[in-house]
């Protein structure tokens, strides 16, 4: 950081203004009438929760949409941003959420793609190497994408913004997919880049991180701006509450500490790659106990997918003993006979796997309940359903217009509380939630991890599969750390840290060890 | 500038269930044009293809003996569609429920008994099933596309029978004609209305979309296929079996198209020769989607389509118009029901200076 940035003199022109842009979709009104002022090599947040309007507007200001009224000033000149060329054109770097790279061609041809006159490869790699090496991005330019984990991936993005010598870059939610340390790196980068005049416009709904990197931040909340502050001045409770307009909500953990019989076991569990760019399982382990909450951290790509799969039915084991729910070997069982064991399942993919968008609540509530007498000799039995639909709407919160309500017309957090609902009130002996609050509002967020600790203290064994750290550490009794497609041993979580699963989230870990698997570094 | 389609964000339910209707408006606008360009007054030729035919009790009777086959095939065909079963192939089902309903009365020719219009009942279903059955296998087993194995199997079932009328079942008293011997009394389907040709396989017909209809809203397992047809990986997750439903669209679908078939040589026609179907199995693909994959919407739109099989030969009769009139009105009657969907959730929008959206 620099003094410059802090402390912009009152005659400095702004790198980027916006001044009452209004974006208007079928439905939903994304922004409405929103100031924001990126003064040069500032670092500004951009604070919201899901939904709250900040992808439309980085998509407004990086040409990819129109806004409906409103003025863009870009270093004092008023002007329209028609499409992402232009912006490129401008020094408006981009780094998306999810990237835009070919598996198949190495990093320097990604990059010549979007690079103009950048026929000589030799040449752009030899650039490419300069600037990582400058930034501190250690990155081969000769790698085949496919061979990057996902850390190195984001590098290549950011080079490539940075190849373009940015005034602006744009960051979307960029450490969702980064371990702690190399959050760290990235913050490193960061500063430097602003030290040097670039200005940042960081997209995040984590307070700790915008409190640590940001100088300014602008929160927005259902499309408006509610507050712009210096975030190193709030506590993450004053920014909570600009952020979702009332007090952040915590959940109540109490660990009996009962433990019952073991619910689940995976016994060297090994499954090749069903893609040439999937993730092979490798001999992995698990056991989990009634009344136990076991979560696996990692970074996306590194076989949660597969082994989630593989848990649910959808994909079968090698071996039917390598996965044994309350005892029964199941991994030769497809998912409707592991349902018959007592598993239950929340799958990431809401839509489309989790609930059919275009059926109502009813219908969606039989999908995974019809082994609990809702068909009788063939025949469904409706008013059953509807019970347990109602239920489930009740008890969870769901904001849905009834049971005729198609699934799609329903929020992200208020499906996800709708399927979490149907499948804890099957009372299941195990229940397996992927990502469970991954794009959930804080209230949603809040109000299924209690459920989950609820259900836990009742005796079920619950596995949670996520991204989010700070999630797994909150509701775990246990963490796993999955890496290439490894299993790290699951360590009680008292006995861990953020460092040491950071650690174990980069691979450096001993799957041999006997519950201690400890390496440093 | 482009021209491009935006997704509604809440197509009007009542526009949804309304859209055969709008695309029959349609028609009725383009077959104006279309007799106009022909030199009729289209006044007269509408009211000659739409209204003549169906004037009398007899011509309402021969719409229904019409409509009951398309109307088989097609609640047979939109409970597969559902489950994304795409059954090309009612024409070769419909044909060998035919030949093996219409073998049996052959084979128990001047030996029968009240028993054996039941049996032959049960042949024709299974007939069609059993053709049926094999786009169903090779899909199941070897992943093989079942549009074209059913549409191929279809030319494969005419073969068969033109075989078979051709040479060891031709009517050994029929002047060396390609067909077979008229069937007994006891192997033709009962005339249910004096002085015309109603018969009881229209019956049979309606009770099948009826009995369709409670599978589709009521069991279980017409519940699954619209799972698996709406969204496979979710039918994937809940444990629903994807093979199951291949099978289940393609027996049920079989089974009906071969009761059609049969109800063909066991009704009006009365024996086996070359041409069973003037290609109800293939314009029960129109009825279904016409219907919106309902069984009671099929029911309407297999009147519907019956009336211009009449409609046709009415024109050709009375203004020496050719039968191919037919065809051009089933196929703009399907071009106006899938363009009026796609309007109907999509909207067009003018797009200027179109963005790269790669960034």
């Amino acid at each position: 950081m620099t003094s410059q940035a802090t402390n912009p003199g009152p005659a400095a022109t702004p790198q980027l203004e916006l001044r009452g842009i209004v974006k208007q979709y079928p439905g939903t009104l994304a922004n409405d009438d929103i100031d924001l002022t990126v003064m040069p090599g500032e670092v500004h947040a951009l604070l919201g929760e899901n939904g709250a309007g900040k992808s439309t507007l980085v998509k407004i200001i990086y040409g990819v949409v129109q806004a409906d009224a409103g003025e863009i000033h870009w270093n004092g000149e008023r002007l329209n941003i028609s499409n992402p060329a232009q912006a490129r054109h401008l020094g408006i770097g981009m780094v998306f959420q999810h990237f835009n790279l070919f598996d198949t061609l190495t990093v320097a041809e990604n990059i010549a793609l979007c690079v103009e006159d950048s026929r000589d490869l030799a040449k752009l790699a030899e650039q490419v190497s300069a600037v990582s090496e400058r930034y501190g991005l250690p990155i081969d330019p000769r790698r085949h994408v496919h061979t990057l984990s996902v850390g190195e991936r984001q590098r290549v993005e950011i080079i490539r913004c940075l190849l373009q010598n940015p005034k602006l870059l744009i960051m979307d939610e960029p450490t969702s997919v980064l371990t702690p340390q190399e959050v760290e790196v990235l913050f490193q980068t960061l500063r430097r880049l602003a030290g040097e005049g670039c200005s940042i416009l960081y997209i995040s709904h984590k307070l700790d991180e915008i409190k640590e990197l940001c100088e300014r931040a602008t929160v927005l909340r259902g499309g408006k701006v509610t507050a712009t502050c210096d975030p190193r001045r709030e506590t993450p409770k004053s920014l909570a509450e600009m952020m979702i307009g009332s007090e952040l909500p915590v959940c109540q953990n109490v660990d009996g500490g009962d433990r019952g019989e073991v619910c689940l076991e995976v016994d060297g569990l090994s499954l090749p790659a069903d893609d040439p760019f999937g993730t092979e399982l490798t001999e992995i382990h698990l056991n989990i106990r009634g009344g136990e909450i076991v979560g696996i951290a990692g970074v996306a790509g590194n076989g949660q997918k597969e082994l989630l799969q593989a848990l649910s039915g959808e994909m079968k084991a090698t071996h039917a003993n390598d996965i044994r729910i309350a005892g029964t070997p199941a991994g030769h069982l497809p998912p409707g006979h592991r349902r018959g064991e007592g598993l239950a399942f929340v799958p990431e993919e809401r839509l489309g796997r989790g609930a059919v968008p275009e059926m109502s609540m009813s219908d969606n509530t039989l999908l995974t309940t019809y082994q609990k007498d809702m068909v009788r000799s063939g025949f469904i039995q409706f008013d059953r359903i509807d019970e347990y639909c109602k239920t489930v709407v009740d008890d969870f919160n769901v904001v849905c217009a009834g049971n005729h309500a198609e699934a799609r017309s329903l929020s992200g957090g208020n499906l996800q509380k709708f399927i979490i609902g149907r499948e804890i009130l099957l009372g299941p002996k195990l229940l397996i939630l992927a990502h469970p609050t991954w794009g959930v509002d804080v209230g949603a967020a809040t109000l299924i991890r209690q459920a989950i600790i609820d259900l836990r203290n009742k005796g079920t064994a619950v596995l949670v599969v996520s991204e989010d750290l700070e999630e797994l550490f909150e509701i775990s009794d246990r963490i796993a750390v999955i890496s290439n497609g490894r299993l790290s041993p699951a360590r009680r979580t008292g006995d861990t840290d953020v460092e040491e699963v950071g650690r174990w989230m980069a691979g450096m870990f001993d799957t041999a060890g006997s519950g201690e698997g400890h390496h440093a570094a | 500038m482009q021209l491009r389609l935006e997704p509604r964000a809440m197509p009007s339910k009542w526009l949804r269930y309304s859209s055969p209707l709008i695309a029959l408006a349609l028609t009725l606008v383009f077959g104006v044009i279309l007799f106009s360009a022909l030199g009729q007054n289209p006044a007269v030729a509408l009211y000659t293809f739409f209204i003549r035919p169906i004037g009398t009790l007899y011509g309402l009777s021969e719409l229904c003996i019409k409509a009951a086959p398309l109307l088989l095939c097609a609640v047979g065909l939109a409970i597969g569609f559902r489950g994304n079963v795409w059954n090309i192939g009612a024409e070769g089902q419909l044909t060998m429920g035919a030949i093996c309903g219409g073998g049996l009365a052959l084979a128990f020719y001047g030996d029968e008994g009240p028993w054996l219009l039941p049996l032959m009942i049960v042949g024709g279903g299974l007939g069609g099933m059993a053709w049926g059955a094999i786009p169903a296998f090779l899909k199941t087993r070897f992943n093989a596309n079942e549009i074209l194995t059913s549409l191929m199997l279809t030319y494969v079932a005419i073969q068969v029978l033109g075989y078979l009328v051709h040479g060891p079942w031709r009517d050994p008293e029929g002047f060396n004609f390609p067909e077979t011997r008229l069937f007994g009394e006891d192997a033709l389907l009962p005339v249910l209305i004096e002085g015309t040709r109603f018969h009881f396989g229209v019956v049979l017909a309606v009770l099948a979309a009826m009995i369709g209809w409670v599978f589709v809203t009521r069991t279980f397992a017409g519940f699954q296929i619209k799972v698996v047809g709406q969204a496979m990986a979710a039918a994937n997750y809940a444990g629903y079996s994807g093979n199951r439903v291949v099978w289940t669209g393609f027996l049920i679908g079989g089974g009906l198209a071969g009761l059609a078939g049969l109800g063909e040589v066991a009704g009006p026609m009365g024996q086996l020769n070359p041409t069973i179907s003037p290609g109800y199995g293939f314009a029960a693909i129109i009825v279904a989607f016409l219907g919106r994959l309902h069984p009671a919407g099929v029911l309407l739109a297999s009147l519907l389509m019956a009336l211009m099989y009449l409609g046709g030969e009415s024109l050709q009769m009375n203004l020496n118009l050719p039968l191919a009139i037919t065809g051009v009105f089933q196929g703009t009657l399907l071009f106006f029901v899938l363009a009026s969907d796609v309007f109907i959730r999509f909207r067009v929008k003018l797009v200027h200076n179109v963005p790269r959206t790669a960034p």
